[in-house]
């Protein structure tokens, strides 16, 4: 199914993407609309323009894939699912996320991962190829978050990177390391990402950019350093 | 009518923002798009404009929009500006009946000079004794609300969606070099025309999107200058501070914003020594003007438009470009809208201000 978006009411735009048996669908000219693909699962939708906040909130097992910019919380609390953005991402990109795969080309915005979630074999990950805004990870509990900055000399994570991590992981690559760090995050230069290898090349595939050129830094790893860095805090006497 | 505490009104808010650095007039139906496409962030209880150079018949002129509930009201602050101003032409705000635009107030325009004589004995600068004009109606007169004041500009706002405020009002008949938009009611606060975006005090102008925590810190000192928050409303007092640090106290804008967005001290303590200094200055003096709480303001002046947000970044806000043009909104989607091809588009960082001036004027920035 082809639709030409234009400036339909997301909520009628939605009840035609949920409504239609078509496995693929593609929108051509989004503006703003909401919620796009919320809760969906199985499908494919191909999107051009500029497609409004929550953008594949609750996704359950599609693939979205976006020519162009995405806006504030994409695949808000996403559960399973593939999420390609050709473009940069807004803020809080990737928020509560609990499954699934967000890959964005160029840069993302505030609080990308935050409250991102791990249990059992749901680990999400976000993907960011340029640089991520300040708060990146923030309260992360779980998941991988990788940073590629491509195309940045400077530490390509803002201020207040990991504050609240408490589980997760975060993959930065750079020769600058973001300091000032919380106390309770441990970074370490590391040479064996087998972990994220899959997810580079799945990048590098998608974009088509040359997989030589993410071995030219080396990558950091942020972790919180211990089981319970907040244990203190929550406990009572 | 409930005020503010006694009822809550959820919904998000919505800003965007116009600007030709050439000076360009753009007409008001470009602004009027791109709000439009953030209708679902508004909940139609509130909205407005502000344009610039969209009266240059009558540029050396203060324009004052006036709100009154009755006829008795009129004649009582009429009474008063006879007495305080040539007042060289006075009409109706034209506007068009709108089936969603219910019971408005009686809207009226005054092209006005301060009078000499009063101007000289009030031993105070022309803009001086116009704001404190001004504060004095709103603060005084019942039922009357001069809710725009600046000269060769005006604010055209009200209880409704923005777009259906922008037909009310015809702002299709407007032309100038840069726009402003706002949508939704402020604030958690029940609506009435005057209390809707933009905020305005002679040419200064803020539409807001946030919910500012230090409102009452800021109220309590910019009051001690004569100001009157009058609205119950956080956005009326970042007008009031705008105006006070930028036309009494001679900041600039950037400096502004270092002083209502302040670094963090722990970011303050790793900066160079100048500008360590400088901002430790500025927090000292200026403490009770930091403004908390998520905000992502536009704000118009003479000449130019000032874009920035809370230090934490809570809202969010991207600008574009395309050649002489600056566009500013809550979401990229309302500047794709009137302008699908950008040749930059950036979002700004938290604390950052993006400052764009006529090319041709340093407007009334330095």
């Amino acid at each position: 199914m082809k639709i030409k978006v234009n400036l339909m009411h997301f909520q009628e735009l939605n009840k035609l993407i949920k409504q239609t048996p078509d496995l693929f669908i593609k929108l051509e000219n989004c503006i703003g609309q909401r919620y796009i693909a919320s809760g969906l699962s199985e499908k494919e939708v191909v999107i051009e323009g500029t497609p409004g906040n929550a953008l594949a909130a609750y996704l359950s097992g599609s693939t979205i894939k976006v020519y162009g910019n995405v806006q504030e919380a994409t695949g808000d609390t996403m559960d399973e699912g593939l999420i390609y953005v050709h473009g940069s991402a807004g803020d809080a990109t990737g928020y509560s996320m609990r499954g699934g795969k967000i890959f964005v080309r160029d840069n993302a915005g505030y609080r990308a991962g935050i409250h991102m979630k791990a249990y059992e074999d749901k680990v999400p990950k976000l993907v960011i190829g340029g640089k991520a805004g300040s708060f990146l990870g923030e309260y992360q509990a779980g998941g991988i978050i990788v940073v590629l900055g491509l195309g940045e000399d400077e530490t390509p994570v803002g201020d207040f990177c990991a504050t609240g991590m408490h589980g997760g992981k975060i993959y930065i690559r750079t020769n600058n390391p973001p300091e000032h760090l919380g106390e309770q995050i441990l970074i370490n230069k590391v040479d064996n990402i087998d972990e994220i290898d899959d997810l580079i090349a799945e990048f590098c595939n998608v974009f088509d950019i040359p997989i030589e050129r993410i071995n030219q830094k080396p990558f950091y790893l942020l972790t919180p350093n211990s089981a319970h860095p907040y244990k203190k805090m929550y406990t009572h006497h | 009518m409930k005020l503010e505490g006694e009822v809550r009104i959820p919904s998000g808010c919505a800003i965007s923002g116009i600007f030709s650095r050439s000076g360009e007039r753009i007409k008001g139906d470009q602004i009027i798009k791109s709000i439009a496409v953030m209708h679902d962030r508004s909940n139609g209880l509130g909205g407005g404009f502000a344009g610039y150079g969209i009266y240059p018949e009558y540029k050396d002129l203060y324009a004052f929009h006036v709100f009154y509930e009755t006829l008795e009201d009129i004649k009582n602050c009429e009474e008063f500006l006879n007495k305080h101003f040539d007042v060289i032409n006075l009409s109706k705000i034209p506007v068009r009946k709108h089936p969603k635009i219910k019971k408005e107030p009686y809207i009226w325009r005054y092209f006005v000079n301060p009078y000499e004589t009063k101007l000289e004995s009030s031993e105070l600068g022309e803009d001086e004794y116009v704001a404190q004009c001004v504060i004095k109606v709103n603060a005084t007169i019942k039922g009357a609300y001069i809710f725009s004041s600046g000269k060769n500009m005006g604010v055209f706002k009200g209880l409704g969606y923005p777009e259906d405020l922008g037909e009310f009002y015809k702002l299709d008949e407007y032309a100038g070099y840069c726009w402003t938009a706002h949508g939704r009611y402020p604030t958690n606060t029940p609506g009435w025309w005057g209390g809707s975006h933009p905020f305005n005090l002679l040419n200064y102008s803020v539409v807001h999107n946030g919910e500012i925590s230090s409102y009452d810190a800021n109220k309590r000192y910019i009051e001690m200058f004569g100001y009157k928050c009058n609205l119950l409303t956080d956005t009326e007092v970042i007008t009031y501070i705008v105006d006070f640090l930028n036309r009494k106290h001679k900041l600039t804008f950037e400096e502004l914003a270092q002083v209502i967005a302040a670094p963090f001290w722990k970011n303050i303590d790793r900066m160079p020594k100048e500008q360590r200094e400088l901002l430790t200055y500025f927090r000292n003096k200026y403490s009770s003007l930091l403004i908390t709480g998520p905000f992502s303001i536009l704000v118009g002046f003479e000449g130019g438009i000032m874009a920035l947000n809370d230090r934490l970044k809570l809202r969010s806000m991207v600008v574009g470009e395309r050649r002489d043009r600056v566009y500013f909104a809550s979401e990229e989607s309302a500047i794709r809208v009137i302008e699908p091809k950008l040749d930059k588009l950036w979002s700004p960082t938290g604390g950052e201000p993006v400052i764009i001036t006529l090319d041709d004027e340093e407007g009334d920035e330095k």
